[in-house]
């Protein structure tokens, strides 16, 4: 392997922006004061936290009060979920969220089943999409909560939550939104979109990892999720990552800033690359919508070969991708994402997907449409499914 | 992850393709449970001459029927009936645990062409008939996972 990288997975991590770390650093060595000491180097490390808060709110169109830092994505899901869940049982026990939410969401209803709580997962249709109609179909009276996230993970799926806001606000009904893909790709705002919480992620967007934030509109009713001390307004105990806040803020702060343009070179990579790999590889099929899908985000099935195969293969180039075949996913089955949108386990296996960030380029998405279709053709002269296909071409 | 020698089965794999006029042919796995291995043996005087396989699957799937291609040939019909998945395995450096039933399909595969083999010269035993009969994902799978415990 040379020392080549194309990085491609930025929806798996992305690299934290140099002027972030550089807003962090301080708050490692001589501003390392707790923020809830009193004395000077305290009430920095308090400030730079309020800050980075205030940061978060602008960002979502939020309130800063209504901010909360968390370790993590995922753990301001399951803050999220649970703490609705527990602080609203009398109203109810009836969970809605769709089939293709990320781990953090489905096994946390999963475990909020197992409680005694009942959960309806939607179906979504062949692109990934559900509709505010089956939302609004779902809710009963002792449903409490809504959950589905803003874009998906796997196949880029973009929801309608301003629609589905407008449902669950008139029904009465909390929504809770992960939007830990969406943020600094997707415009976004609580209020108008009538969110009442939402999940982000630090290194999502060019943050760092282990820190993330839960938007608790005002009013919501939530348990506390940390119990401990009164940081977090006693709501998440814990002394403050400061660092790691600071660069959360810094980090949103520029991807809001730089969104548009952020948007329009990723559209531009995408663009580029799709139309290339329909045109130039036989046997593909596009998973996701095709439009409303985030900016970067790119997920293919190519018949007769397995996922992988191919990942190892791209490895070997110096090119980092993602699928959803079992191989990967580490159990028996391929991509739940994959198998809720219809495919068959056989293509689900064989599935790619790309996300594109701020560091690539055309020049990358020469060399990776180039090296996709040496490596497809060689795993399919291997393929035992493939000779059937092309005797068959041959008799044509 | 891998092993080197894993890596290095996958990225120049042994043997790849289709023997004509094969003497046996064994087909094992299934394309839902995201593995297939194709193995093709060339048999003159009930020893392996030639062995080639196509496999659709993940790394370990590739190197394995790499690997059991190079371990048959050269040996008798009855020898390669004797190779084990974890001879196979034991050859690549040994296989990450989740991947072990993918030397499962190698041996299955070794056996399957064997008998086929026999099917066609007629020393097939009625009771030997389809030791090798494509299972259900979770039979291969699931049958493997015990094994680790
Ligand atoms: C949609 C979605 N939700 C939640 C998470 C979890 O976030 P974190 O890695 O910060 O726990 C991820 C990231 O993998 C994600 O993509």
């Amino acid at each position: 392997m040379g020392d080549k990288l194309i990085y491609l997975d930025h929806a798996a991590t992305t690299f934290v922006k140099p002027e972030v770390v550089e807003t962090m650093l301080p708050y490692f060595t001589h501003k390392f004061g707790n923020a809830s000491s009193i004395y000077t180097i305290g009430r920095e490390s308090k400030k730079a936290v309020e800050e980075a808060r205030d940061k978060v709110a602008m960002a979502l169109g939020a309130q800063s009060r209504e901010i909360f830092f968390t370790g993590s994505g995922t753990e301001a899901d399951n803050w999220a979920i649970k703490g609705v869940a527990y602080a609203n049982k009398a109203k109810g026990n009836h969970i809605i969220t769709t089939a293709i939410e990320h781990p953090a969401v489905l096994n946390t209803c999963q475990y909020l089943e197992s409680e005694g709580f009942e959960v309806t997962y939607l179906p979504v249709d062949e692109n990934g999409l559900v509709t505010p109609e089956q939302v609004a179909e779902a809710i009963k009276p002792n449903t409490i909560l809504v959950t589905i996230m803003f874009a998906n993970n796997e196949i880029g799926t973009i929801q309608p939550i301003s629609e589905i806001g407008r449902v669950t606000k008139e029904k009465g009904v909390y929504l809770h939104v992960d939007a830990v893909q969406a943020v600094g790709n997707v415009p976004i705002n609580v209020v108008d979109m009538n969110i009442d919480l939402l999940s982000l992620s630090g290194h999502k967007f060019y943050g760092p990892k282990g820190v993330g934030a839960l938007y608790i509109r005002k009013g919501v009713k939530v348990t506390s999720f940390i119990h401990g001390g009164h940081q977090e307004r006693g709501r998440r105990a814990s002394t403050e990552n400061v660092p790691a806040i600071v660069g959360l803020g810094k980090a949103i702060e520029l991807a809001t800033k730089n969104l548009e343009e952020y948007n329009r070179k990723l559209l531009t990579l995408r663009e580029k690359t799709i139309e290339e790999i329909t045109k130039r590889i036989p046997f593909v099929k596009l998973n996701g919508d095709r439009h409303k899908r985030l900016p970067g985000n790119i997920n293919f099935s190519f018949e007769y070969i397995e996922g992988e195969s191919l990942l190892l293969m791209l490895d070997m180039k110096g090119i980092a991708a993602s699928s959803g075949s079992a191989c990967t996913s580490g159990s028996l089955d391929p991509s739940h994402v994959l198998l809720a949108i219809g495919l068959p386990h056989e293509i689900a296996h064989g599935s790619l997907r790309i996300t594109f960030g701020e560091e690539n380029t055309q020049e990358d998405v020469d060399y990776l449409l180039d090296s996709l279709v040496t490596i497809v053709e060689r795993l399919r002269e291997m393929s035992p499914l493939y000779e059937n296909v092309k005797r068959g071409n041959q008799n044509v | 992850m891998y092993s080197d020698k894993v890596m290095d089965h996958f990225m120049n794999p042994r043997n790849v393709g289709e023997i004509e006029n094969a003497d046996g042919v064994g087909q094992v796995g299934n394309a839902k449970c995201g593995d297939i291995m194709k193995m093709y043996l060339k048999i003159e005087n009930d020893v392996i001459v030639d062995a080639k396989f196509k496999t659709f699957g993940c790394g370990a799937a590739v190197a394995t029927s790499s690997m059991a291609t190079e371990l048959v040939v050269g040996k008798t019909v009855e020898e390669a009936l004797n190779i084990t998945n974890k001879a196979v395995a034991d050859a690549l450096d040994g296989l990450p645990p989740a991947k072990m039933h993918c030397s499962n399909l190698a041996e299955e595969a070794i056996t399957a062409a064997i008998e086929d083999y026999k099917r066609r010269n007629g020393l097939l035993d009625e009771k030997d008939e389809c030791t090798a009969c494509s299972r259900r994902c979770d039979d291969v799978h699931h049958h493997h996972m015990e094994e680790e415990e």
